[in-house]
């Protein structure tokens, strides 16, 4: 079947299996290998892209289903190359090791800017509650967000 | 990565649409909302359907909003949206209360109410919440509707009264003045099932109960709504004694069984102790001595 | 003939010191390079058939639908792979495990037969069509009956096996250790149960396998911890020459030891590209990652402890049983079947130890060692570190106080302990101090009183570690027979630029920064003038790779010294620039100048261009200005912590809040603490992890009940507080720069902490010891007073 939509302002069209996953789609029919899959059964939340401004997770969504919306991954947060403050946020205070759960991550965190510039720690806590990091044991995840918080600009991405 | 099998994709553009090609299509073919419970299964090979109807593009089943003395819900209303409601706060904040703890916050933006209470998993949180509303659930189908409380809708596991051409489109909760609700949880860790609920409703009149539920998840069939309990809440007091009788009761009435999440010693005894905690919550809400 | 050099800066040392990472600008725009990442022209796909039970003889196998589905390009048994002598590999231990089970299956899951396809669903959807009828063997699934002898023997593979027994071994005094129990006024004893957990690394396993069947070059992308070794096994393996074959580990989403085996995945996808002549990816779900790949853990400990009446800790003993799955698939080295157990004596000054141990199969997973334990010190620690809170609460004396009364001291270093490991350095009591002071433990121990008279519940929870990390010195230690030394190789550009090559690989710990930062140091070139090369047999020396916390200790001392030995050579060519002797120059970091005389210099720079430059330069030295070394380390490094866990405890649902966790660390000398403080962090994030919920848990059929996520359960940023960290630092006298590993210190340090704390906070329920994980439920029935083992 034939799907549509625009993924970091761009329009794609492919023509796919009904079956095919998001995470997928993105990933093997768009060649965007930014987005990573980490556990079949959205409880790590590796794979979060933002579907019209909201993180969802595109492993347990159907590429059908994003048909004719708008999806941000994470190649889509760097604009005119300037980098989000979230990535420069997740750079400054070492928000990330093997990287693997990164781009989620910032996707998450770009969200919950866009609709709370200033989020304390316990609810940047909460927004990242659905996925999983091995390696930093969340504080400087948690810092991240707050230096890029404290280093916003006005943003467009995702919003 | 898993990966479902097979299957023809279809979008509903309107409700009724999308009960004719479930009639259609017969029980070959099921609804996806969120797909969060779904497509896992089907990743598994352990559900597979030969069609997917899409329900996601159905703007008339989005809404909260009161009427005829009823909150009412649109089946398609996500997770974060009964979290964030403040109408839906303010009547029962036992919704609230309960979505805090529902999956993750990414989860919520997907996951549906009405997909919820169909998956109908023992576990799951809001059919206890609906049932301790006393809740009733607008099923339809292409010949017209019917209205069924919560006893009738959830059947047991993974089975409720919606049939293969039908379709769960509305939640109603009559709303009453001078009422309390809260929700109660316990979870080996955030975004895990639940080791077991309870959520309370009480209607007071002073310090007295006129009347009040008590509804359980995780501990077996049919405790969603435990009528001993309602029946004992009804005109008494309240009181610490009454919500630790409350609690034995609720112990007693529910049949959970040791796994990983837990000994079956230990879900009663969380059976007992989150009913007492509800009811004190409830209470107090209903008595404004809690925001 | 000067050359502007950069100030160095806080933020931008030249050299030690916090420096941002290297690795981020392409990480944080996800243009990581992640092995399922990977797009070959033609590439097919493989998919694994495995096994539903756990024990069973396969009676026969139809692959005949599967064959004929459309996209399906082969399917391959353990049959056919027996016709080329491929069904069997060695294991890291020397015992050998099937690629594709041919006689029978020995754990749920197992490897049964593949499929490759066009596409990955394809590959799917025909592992649904192949039909294995299986009969059932009673499976052995309780580690405490698998000697019995009515009980099924699993290796019937092994000619003459009569039993489920892997080895026995022992290391101390019995008999000293004995006396010392005899004549002692205090004895504790407990079971204390390590149980079996698995890394979950992010990403999962995966290869993609390229083997031209022209050339005979075999190019294998792999999620691998190790690629040197892997390379040489696959050598051993296949019987593919080893300079035909060049192991690539790009990005790697996280290791923990899940990525140092060789699993049967990767060689069915080499066979796979073999038999078919095109690139074959494979790449795990999550469940078998879970599932089949290495696990940690699964010791059943029986802990005790010799004391005086005042607390003195005189002896330690143990007996432990080893559950190791199926197969002996241990990565350790081989003379140390148990890792590095044996330093079990923990941080104390003491009398006698002796430890005896019995390791054998199950039908479960096989592994072992697999996740940041130090090769089973995790074990250790917290066999030690629990049994001396059991000391204290038969002493009633504060946890802490028994603790410093024990404790090495600093001028016993260097120490050997009683099972014979000599700690390099060491400085103790200031650490505890420090960990105490940062805790405020005395106001702590005061609130916890407090509570206490109103039914609340609060722990504190202590443990003091010390770590063995850097295998290690060749005379003692290899694996399958290769020296655990590691290469480096460092070049400077005409330009004064540089390329340093390692043999390590990171999945997370930035070595692209820190190894960049070790040669800064040494020679005063900007880390970002520095080009870290790694992960690639073909572009790198041989070396042994990344797990036991060993790059910084191993790899890091090999990156020093070749740095210097390219600064000796340097310092030659200086003087003749300087037209001084080589006796009359100083070294300023990144350049010479003569003694007295600092207005005469040459910069690194300057002399990188002379070395690969016109004119001649001093009598018997050649041109440009590069080295290779490889480093054998002369001990290991011992690097050590204080942890402080407190926790608060509902009465009411037994659940476990841990609200404060305070870690000092000294792991020698720092290369770069940003990156030490992350270390740290995740491996506290691990200790809570372990000590509240990750086990993987088996039904007494040997299903294993914890095959996903929603299962096996990993802390999120609900469950883990804002740690507070802390450092001292004691160096190392061996290492060239002092520096100890640190990338598993706090998996190993912090579950003791944890758990030691929910003890201490059920104490007004009597409670002497719980077993981990301890979650609402276990700990509700250690508040009961039921004794509830997890295996």
């Amino acid at each position: 079947m034939q799907v549509n939509m625009n993924i970091n302002g761009e329009a794609v069209s492919e023509d796919v299996e009904a079956r095919t996953l998001l995470v997928h789609f993105i990933r093997d029919d768009v060649g965007l290998t930014g987005t990573h899959w980490g556990c079949d059964t959205s409880n790590c939340g590796t794979c979060v892209v933002l579907i019209d401004g909201e993180p969802v997770k595109s492993c347990t969504t159907l590429a059908a289903m994003a048909s004719g919306h708008d999806i941000t991954t994470v190649e889509g947060l760097e604009v005119d190359n300037v980098l989000d403050p979230v990535q420069e946020g997740f750079m400054q205070c070492h928000g990330l090791q093997c990287g693997f759960c990164t781009p989620g991550m910032m996707l998450t965190a770009r969200a919950l800017l866009n609709n709370n510039p200033n989020p304390s720690e316990e609810v940047i806590r909460e927004a990242i509650s659905g996925q999983i990091c091995r390696c930093t044991g969340y504080s400087t995840i948690v810092r991240s967000i707050q230096w890029a918080a404290e280093h916003g600009t006005p943003v467009s991405v995702g919003n | 990565m898993q990966v479902p099998a097979p299957f023809e994709y279809e979008r509903a553009t309107s409700v009724e649409q999308a009960i004719a090609l479930r009639a259609k299509l017969g029980d070959e073919a099921r609804f996806i909302a969120g797909g969060h419970s779904l497509l896992p299964m089907m990743k598994l090979r352990l559900a597979n359907p030969e069609h997917l109807i899409d329900i996601n593009d159905l703007e008339e089943l989005f809404y909260i909003k009161e009427e005829a003395g009823e909150i009412r819900i649109g089946a398609m209303s996500r997770h974060r949206d009964l979290l964030d409601s403040e109408l839906l706060y303010q009547h029962f904040p036992i919704f609230r209360d309960a979505e805090k703890l529902i999956a993750d916050p990414v989860v919520r933006n997907r996951g549906t109410i009405g997909g919820s209470l169909c998956q109908a998993d023992p576990a799951e949180d809001l059919s206890a919440v609906c049932a301790t509303l006393g809740a009733t659930c607008v099923i339809k189908s292409e010949t017209g509707e019917r209205v069924v409380d919560m006893k009738e809708f959830h059947v047991g596991p993974y089975e409720t009264a919606v049939g293969d051409a039908e379709m769960l489109t509305e939640i109603r909760i009559p709303t009453a003045s001078n009422g309390g609700s809260a929700y109660e949880k316990v979870e080996r860790r955030a975004g895990d099932w639940a080791v077991v609920s309870s959520g309370a409703s009480v209607w007071m009149d002073g310090d007295t109960i006129t009347a009040g539920r008590v509804g359980l998840a995780a501990v077996g069939d049919n405790t969603t709504q435990l009528d001993g309990v309602a029946e004992l809440l009804a005109g008494k007091t309240a009181s610490e004694e009454l919500y630790t009788q409350a609690g034995e009761l609720a112990a007693a009435s529910c049949s959970p069984q040791t796994d990983n999440r837990g000994t079956e010693a230990y879900k009663r005894h969380l059976a007992m102790e989150l009913t007492r905690r509800s009811l004190r919550r409830a209470v107090a809400r209903a008595q404004g001595q809690e925001a | 003939m000067t050359t502007t050099e950069p100030a160095p800066t806080e933020e931008r040392p030249i050299g030690f010191g916090k420096l941002l990472r290297k690795e981020d600008p392409r990480l944080i725009r996800g243009m990581g390079n992640f092995v399922d990442d990977i797009q070959l022209k033609g590439m097919l796909h493989l998919a694994i058939l495995r096994s539903p039970m756990a024990h069973a003889k396969i009676v026969s196998i139809d692959k005949s639908a599967a064959e004929a589905m459309e996209g399906v390009v082969a399917v391959v048994t353990g049959e056919d792979l027996a016709g080329h002598g491929l069904a069997w590999m060695p294991t890291l231990s020397n015992d050998v495990q099937a690629v594709l089970a041919t006689d029978k299956v020995r754990f749920q899951h197992q490897e049964v037969a593949f499929v490759v396809a066009t596409d990955r669903y394809i590959a799917r959807d025909a592992l649904e069509q192949i039909d294995v009828e299986y009969e059932w063997i009673d499976p052995v699934v309780d580690v405490r009956t698998a000697m019995n002898p009515d009980v099924p023997v699993i290796r019937t593979d092994l000619e003459g096996k009569t039993d489920n027994h892997v080895f026995d071994w022992e290391t101390g005094d019995a008999a000293a250790t004995q006396a010392v129990f005899d004549n002692a006024d205090v004895v504790v004893k407990q079971e204390v149960i390590y149980p079996r957990s698995h890394p979950a690394p992010m990403e999962t396993c995966g290869c993609v396998a390229d083997l031209n069947r022209v050339s005979g070059q075999l190019n294998l992308w792999s999620t691998t911890q190790a690629p040197h070794a892997h390379r040489t096994v696959y050598a051993l393996v296949a019987g593919l020459p080893e300079h035909k074959i060049r192991v690539i580990a790009p990005d790697i989403g996280g290791g923990f030891g899940n990525k140092v085996p060789i699993y049967p995945g990767y060689v069915c996808a080499i066979v796979a590209s073999l038999l078919i002549g095109k690139p074959v990816k494979w790449m795990e779900d999550r469940t078998e990652n879970l599932v089949t790949t290495g696990f940690a853990r699964d010791y059943v400990m029986q802990g005790e402890i010799a004391a005086t009446k005042e607390g003195k800790i005189l002896a330690i003993r143990t007996d432990v049983l080893a559950d190791h799955g199926a197969f002996n698939g241990v990565a350790a080295p081989v003379k140390y079947p148990a890792g590095f157990f044996g330093v079990f004596t923990g941080s104390y000054d003491i009398e006698a130890a002796y430890c005896s141990m019995k390791a054998v199969y199950t039908n479960k997973a096989p592994g072992g060692v697999a996740y940041a334990c130090s090769f089973r010190i995790t074990e250790a620690v917290y066999l030690v570190e629990r049994m001396v809170d059991v000391l204290a609460l038969e002493l009633d004396m504060d946890s802490a106080e028994l603790r410093l009364k024990n404790l090495i001291k600093e001028d016993q270093f260097p120490y050997e302990t009683k099972t014979g490991w000599v700690y390099d350095s060491g400085n103790y009591e200031p650490a505890l101090r420090k960990a105490m002071e940062m805790a405020g433990y005395d106001e702590l121990r005061r609130e916890q009183a407090e509570k206490r008279e109103r039914g609340e519940l609060m722990g504190i929870g202590l443990s003091f570690f010390t770590e063995a990390v850097g295998a290690g010195p060749r005379k003692d230690m290899d694996i399958l027979g290769l020296g655990m030394a590691d290469g480096c190789e460092l070049r400077i550009h005409p330009t004064g630029k540089a390329v340093v090559r390692l043999s390590v690989k990171t999945q997370g710990q930035g070595h692209e920064t820190t190894f960049a930062q070790i040669v800064a140091e040494e020679i005063g070139i900007p880390p970002e003038d520095i080009e870290v090369v790694h992960g690639d047999t073909d572009n790198t020396p041989f070396g042994l790779g990344t797990y036991g916390s060993r790059s910084t200790p191993v790899s890091g001392a090999a990156a020093a010294l070749v740095t210097r030995k390219v600064r000796d050579k340097a310092q030659i060519i200086a003087s003749g620039m300087l037209e001084v002797s080589v006796a009359d120059l100083e070294w300023n970091k990144g350049s010479f100048s003569v003694k007295g005389d600092p207005s005469k210099s040459v910069t690194i720079q300057d002399i990188a261009m002379k070395a690969h430059g016109a004119g001649d330069l001093p009598e018997g030295i050649e041109g440009g200005l590069e080295a290779q070394i490889c480093y054998n380390p002369e001990n290991l490094t011992y690097p050590f912590g204080a942890y402080i866990c407190v926790v608060d405890v509902d009465p009411g649902t037994a659940e476990v809040k841990v609200r404060r966790f305070i870690a000092v660390d000294d792991c020698g000398t720092q290369i770069n603490p940003m990156i030490i403080e992350g270390q740290v962090h995740g491996g506290l994030a691990d200790g809570v992890g372990m000590a509240l919920m990750q086990m993987i848990s088996f039904d007494e059929d040997g299903n294993c009940l914890s095959g996903s996520l929603m299962e096996y359960l990993i802390p999120t940023a609900l469950e883990t507080p804002d740690w507070e960290t802390g450092h001292t630092v004691t160096p190392s006298p061996h290492h060239p720069i002092g520096a100890k590993g640190v990338g598993e210190s706090a998996t190993v340090g912090s579950p003791p902490a944890v758990v030691n704390a929910v003890v201490d906070a059920l104490r007004p329920y009597g409670v002497k010891h719980a077993d981990m994980p301890l979650t609402p439920s276990r700990v509700w029935e250690a508040m009961q007073g039921n004794h509830t083992p997890p295996i």
